[in-house]
Order: structure tokens, then C-alpha cells, then sequence
């Protein structure tokens, strides 16, 4: 069998958690921590930084995390997706800090027998991390001025 | 009257000023608290996509506080 690193800080196996860093983010080394004898599919989504927000032009993006509740939500979606999907890998990276355009800002990666449940899975994991994780974004526009994304329409709406 | 610590996150940060903060309040919940707050910094959101923890873990607005407790105000989240 072959060795497998041991993270001591995490109650998980290496495969399944969630990562919170400023570094870059690099796919093809991460899919490597989701490799599994037992998985025939390996379905993954990155984020990226894009260009233009509702019809601004944005040059660089700023995340911020509170990463204590970060981590245990987002240990809670994973260990959901793998409650749903019977013999699941699953491992997720967002990065904080200021970002620039066509960075990864957000990678899942899950491993699974079939496709089935690997699509079903990095879906359910990406759309509830969204919606779930203390995250914000501050875009920094071209025109110089600047927005938390979300907080405006939020304010909008009272 | 209850003293607790509140923290404030993102644009709740910007518009208070300030990290934390310790209040001495009159304060049964959580949605208290955030009320009590959005009157001392004068900001205008509302709870709807708003969330909040109390002492690092998730709550809702109808959750107690406690003397001491360390409350977490978070603007609508935007990870990914």
C-alpha cells in the first residue's frame, strides 16, 4: 500500500479538506491528493478572476476569510457531499489576499467510482462553499473606485 | 446589561471603523446585537443575507447572548 502523508492539525484523511491559502493555486498538483484506486471518475472546478463585473471593469480582486469558520464550514459541506455520495475523495483550496485577473481564486477536486456522483459532487461542494463560507470579495475597479461584491445589492434590498 | 465583544468583518468593518469592539448592551439575541450595532455605526443592512457566530460558532438571529460572549457580525458572503 502505498504511504500516505499524515496531517496532524487535520481529523481527516489527507484527501478529504479544506484549505485556506495565499499561495498560487495549482490544479495538477492538487488532483494528485485525490487519487484512489477505488475511483474511476475525477471531476474538479476552479474559479477564476475575470475581467468585468456587472459592467465594470475590474482589475484586481481582494478576498478576505475568517478562516476558523471557514475551515469547520466548510469540513461540514465535505463531509455532506460525502454523506450523499458513498466512497467519495474530496478536497478544496480558496485562496485570500489581493488577486489578480485569470488567478484561481477556488479549486475543488472530488474522486468518486463513477462520474455520476464526481459531477453531482463538485457541484454540490462548489455551490454550497459560496454560499456558506465567511468570504468576501472587494473588486478593485479600473476606474479607481472599489466594492465589497454582494454587500451593495444586500443594501439595495432593505 | 450584558458586555460583549463584537467583531466586525469585511464591509461591516469599513463602516465601523474598527475590528472589535466591547459593548455593554441590553441584549437577549443576536439580531439585538446586530440592531444595536447598525444604530451605533449608522449602516443600513439588513439581516436577510447576513450571518452571525457566536464564539466561532454559526448562529442565527434568535440565538441568546451571554455576558462575555464574542459576537461575529458577517456582511452577505461572496467566497469563490
Amino acid at each position: 500500500m502505498m504511504a500516505t502523508p499524515y496531517c496532524c492539525f487535520h481529523p481527516l484523511p489527507v484527501a478529504d479538506m479544506i484549505e485556506l491559502t495565499t499561495s498560487i493555486i495549482d490544479p495538477d498538483e492538487l488532483r494528485k491528493t485525490l487519487f484512489d484506486p477505488g475511483a474511476g471518475a475525477y471531476s474538479s472546478f476552479e474559479g477564476w478572476i475575470r475581467n468585468e463585473n456587472e459592467g465594470q471593469a475590474v482589475l484586481r480582486l481582494e478576498y478576505e476569510a475568517y478562516v476558523p469558520l471557514a475551515i469547520s464550514e466548510g469540513e461540514n459541506i465535505l463531509a455532506e457531499a460525502k454523506q450523499r455520495f458513498p466512497h467519495l475523495h474530496a478536497h478544496c483550496v480558496h485562496r485570500t489576499g489581493l488577486l489578480e485577473i485569470g488567478d484561481c481564486a477556488v479549486w475543488v477536486g472530488v474522486s468518486s467510482p463513477h462520474r455520476d456522483e464526481a459531477f453531482q459532487a463538485c457541484r454540490y461542494i462548489i455551490d454550497q462553499l459560496k454560499v456558506r463560507l465567511p468570504i468576501w470579495k472587494k473588486e478593485h475597479y479600473v476606474d479607481g473606485h472599489s466594492g465589497w461584491v454582494n454587500c451593495e445589492r444586500c443594501a439595495k434590498s432593505a | 446589561m450584558k458586555t460583549i465583544t463584537v467583531r466586525y468583518f469585511a464591509m461591516f468593518r469599513e463602516h465601523a471603523g474598527l475590528d472589535e469592539e466591547t459593548l455593554t448592551i441590553d441584549a437577549s439575541t443576536a439580531a439585538d446585537v446586530f440592531r444595536a450595532t447598525r444604530e451605533r455605526h449608522g449602516s443600513a443592512e439588513p439581516t436577510g443575507h447576513c450571518k452571525v457566530a457566536i464564539n466561532d460558532v454559526m448562529a442565527n438571529w434568535e440565538s441568546p447572548i451571554n455576558d462575555g460572549d464574542t459576537v461575529l457580525l458577517f456582511p452577505p458572503v461572496a467566497g469563490g
